[in-house]
C-alpha cells in the first residue's frame, strides 16, 4: 500500500537576503520579495522523503501563494518530491492565518491522503497556528512538535514522539492525521542534480478559489480578521562597547557592566 | 454591557499547566496580562483551567484574575492535551463572548490557539511582544528576524486570540485572590483523541531557557563538551539557563531544547552572555530583544559587535575563566 504524504509548504521571502517589501496595507508583498521555501517545512519535506526512502511512499507538495510559487516549489520537488499542488488567486493576497487555514483545508478536502506534514511555524509569520486550525476544521488528529514519525501502514496508525518540557511523549493515533515537526526531524538534503533535472517534468496543478469551491468573501485579504495598524523600525541599541586586552580586562569589563545595570 | 461582538467582555486565559498539576509560568505572565487589559478595557479577568485535576492551577490562577473556570476532563489526562482544552473552553466561550482570549507562544498556547481559531471562526494574531487596549488588544510584534516591529488589531472591533511571547510581562499576583467556579465538561468532544502511549524522560534541562533571566549560550567556538561545562558554570554562578546555537546542537554537544534562534526558541532574558557565537542572522533573531547582550568572541568583525552591548575580543576560555573567578568574589 502506498502512503500517501501531503507535505504543507509556504513560500516565505528569503530571511538571507532581508529584502522584504511591504504594500500599503502594512502587509507582506509577497509577489515582489524574493521567496524560499520555508526553512521548517524543510524539515518535514526531509522526514517525508525519508520515509518515502525506506517504504513505498507518494509525496506532494501543497502551497498557497501567488502564481511565483510554482518556482519556490521546484526547490522541494528537486530534493524529491513527486508533484506539488498550488493554491493561487488573486484574491488571496494580504490572507490572514484564519483564511489561510480555511484555504488549505479546501485544498485538502479534495486530496487523498493518509499524513498532513506542517513546519513548526514560519519565518515569516512565525504563529505557528495554523496547522491546528486546518487539522481542527478537517476533524483530523493533530499530533505537533514532533521529533521523530513513524507511520505503519498495515496498522493505519501514526506514532509521534513529541518534544515535551521533560523528553518526550510518545503519540499514537489512527491515519489520516496532521502531523507539526520539528529540526529534530533531521537536517533537509540538498536537491541532486538528477533530482533538479527531474523536478523540470514534475506535475504541478494550480487551483484557484472557484476550483476550491471557496467564496472568495470569506477568505483573502478583504476578510482578513487581523489589520497591521502600524510598522517602525526597531529602536535602534546603544553603541557596542568593545573591549580589547587581556582576559582580566575583559572580565572586568563584563563584571563592570553587569553591576552598573544590576545584572549581579 | 456586551454590546457589538463581545465588546466588554471579559479577557479570557485558556491557562497551561506542568506535570505535576502546577500552573505554568507563562500563564502567571499571561494572567498577570489580561488582568492589566481588563482593567483598561473596563472589564474582568477570567481564566480557564482544563486538565484531570484542576484544582492546584484553579487556584494559583485565582491569585492573578477575578474568576477562574476549572473544568475537570479526565480526557485531559492521556491524551495530548491541547485540542481537548481548546474544545472545553471553546464551549464556554460560545455562551459568555469574550473582549478577547490570550495564550503563551510556546507550543501548547500555540496549539491551543491555532484549534480555538478554527472552532470559534475567529483571528490570532501572534508572539505578542506587547499589548495595550485600545477598543481591543493592539499587539506589537517582531517581523522579519526583528528588522520590523508591527502593531496589528482585529478589525472591525471583532474578538480575537492573542498568543503571548514569554517574558514579555513580570508576573505580578492581584491584590486579591479570585474565585473558581467548578464546571463539569459539557457534551461530548468533537475531534479525535490522541492518546500518549509512553512518556520518555531525558537529561531534564534544570530550567526552561525560555523562562530564564539570565542566558549563558554558547557556539561553535565554544569547541565541544569541556567547553560548555565553562559556560555552565557561568549560568550557574548567574543564576541562569544555558543556551547554544544550532551549530553547537548539530555537533552533540548540547540538546535541541537549549537551541535559539530560527529554527529553535525565541528567549527575551534581561542577560544574554554569548560566548563563541559570531551572531548570524539566525541566531540573532532568537535572542536580539534580550535586555543585555554580551559577547566574548575572537573575532573582532563577528556580526555581533553590531548589536551587542559589549564585546570582549579574545579567547572565551582565558576570558571566561576569569570572569567566573571574578563573578564568584563579586556576589
Amino acid at each position: 500500500m502506498t502512503l500517501r504524504i501531503v507535505v504543507l509548504t509556504k513560500p516565505v521571502p528569503d530571511p538571507a537576503a532581508a529584502a522584504e517589501r511591504l504594500g500599503p496595507d502594512g502587509r507582506l508583498d509577497r509577489a515582489a520579495s524574493p521567496a524560499v521555501i520555508n526553512g521548517n517545512d524543510e524539515y518535514t519535506l526531509e522526514a517525508a522523503l525519508k520515509l518515502a526512502d525506506a517504504q513505498d511512499a507518494e509525496v506532494t507538495l501543497l502551497s498557497m501563494a501567488p502564481a511565483t510559487g510554482v518556482e519556490t516549489m521546484r526547490k522541494g520537488l528537486a530534493m524529491g518530491a513527486h508533484r506539488g499542488v498550488l493554491v493561487t488567486d488573486p484574491a488571496l493576497a494580504g490572507s490572514d492565518g484564519w483564511s489561510t487555514v480555511q484555504v488549505l483545508a479546501a485544498a485538502l478536502r479534495g486530496m487523498e491522503y493518509d499524513l498532513v506534514l506542517a513546519g513548526f511555524d514560519t519565518s515569516d509569520g512565525v504563529g505557528g497556528v495554523v496547522g491546528a486550525g486546518v487539522a481542527t476544521l478537517l476533524k483530523l488528529p493533530y499530533l505537533s512538535s514532533a521529533a521523530k514519525i513513524e507511520p505503519d501502514v498495515d496498522a493505519g496508525t501514526v506514532r509521534v514522539r513529541r518534544i515535551s518540557p521533560t523528553g518526550f511523549d510518545v503519540l499514537e493515533a489512527p491515519m489520516p492525521a496532521l502531523i507539526v515537526g520539528t529540526q529534530l526531524l533531521g537536517e533537509p538534503r540538498y536537491p541532486s542534480l538528477k533530482g533538479i533535472m527531474a523536478a523540470r517534468s514534475k506535475e504541478v496543478v494550480t487551483k484557484s478559489l472557484a476550483d476550491l469551491e471557496l467564496d472568495a468573501a470569506g477568505v483573502g485579504g478583504d476578510a482578513a480578521r487581523t489589520k497591521v495598524t502600524d510598522t517602525e523600525k526597531p529602536p535602534a541599541r546603544s553603541a557596542t562597547q568593545v573591549v580589547r586586552g587581556t582576559p582580566d580586562e575583559g572580565a572586568k569589563a563584563i563584571a563592570d557592566l553587569l553591576a552598573s545595570r544590576r545584572l549581579i | 454591557m456586551a454590546g457589538k461582538d463581545g465588546a466588554g467582555g471579559a479577557i479570557w486565559v485558556v491557562a497551561e499547566t506542568n506535570a505535576d498539576g502546577s500552573l505554568a509560568k507563562s500563564s502567571t505572565e499571561v494572567a498577570t496580562l489580561a488582568r492589566t487589559l481588563a482593567e483598561s478595557a473596563g472589564s474582568e479577568a477570567v481564566g480557564i483551567v482544563v486538565a484531570a485535576d484542576p484544582k492546584a492551577a484553579a487556584e494559583e490562577l485565582a491569585g492573578y484574575v477575578g474568576r477562574v473556570v476549572a473544568v475537570a476532563e479526565p480526557n485531559a489526562a492521556g491524551n495530548a492535551w491541547a485540542q481537548v482544552a481548546a474544545q472545553r473552553a471553546a464551549a464556554i466561550l460560545a455562551s459568555e463572548p469574550p473582549g478577547a482570549i490570550l495564550t503563551g507562544a510556546g507550543s501548547d498556547g500555540r496549539d491551543v490557539a491555532g484549534t480555538l481559531s478554527a472552532l470559534l471562526e475567529r483571528g490570532v494574531l501572534v508572539n505578542a511582544t506587547a499589548v495595550a487596549w485600545d477598543g481591543g488588544p493592539s499587539v506589537e510584534m517582531s517581523v522579519f528576524g526583528g528588522r520590523l516591529v508591527t502593531t496589528s488589531t482585529f478589525v472591525d472591533g471583532e474578538w480575537g486570540i492573542v498568543t503571548v511571547r514569554p517574558n514579555v510581562v513580570t508576573a505580578e499576583k492581584a491584590a486579591a485572590a479570585g474565585t473558581v467556579d467548578s464546571k463539569d465538561p459539557e457534551g461530548d468532544l468533537d475531534l479525535p483523541l490522541v492518546k500518549v502511549v509512553d512518556r520518555i524522560e531525558e537529561a531534564a534541562a534544570a530550567l526552561p531557557i525560555e523562562e530564564a533571566r539570565v542566558i549563558v549560550a554558547g557556539g561553535r567556538g565554544v569547541g565541544g563538551d569541556e567547553g560548555f561545562k565553562l559556560v555552565q558554570d557561568l549560568a550557574d554562578v548567574l543564576g541562569g539557563a544555558v543556551g547554544a546555537t544550532r551549530a553547537a546542537v548539530d555537533s552533540g554537544w548540547i540538546p535541541y531544547a537549549q537551541q535559539i534562534g530560527q529554527t529553535g526558541k525565541i528567549v527575551k532574558p534581561q542577560l544574554y552572555l554569548a560566548l563563541g557565537i559570531s551572531g548570524a542572522i539566525q541566531h540573532k533573531v532568537g535572542m536580539q530583544t534580550a535586555g543585555t547582550i554580551i559577547g566574548i568572541n575572537r573575532d573582532p568583525d563577528a556580526p555581533i559587535a553590531e548589536f551587542a552591548d559589549l564585546v570582549v575580543v579574545g579567547d572565551l576560555f582565558e576570558v571566561g575563566k576569569v570572569l567566573l573567578e571574578e563573578l564568584r568574589t563579586r556576589s
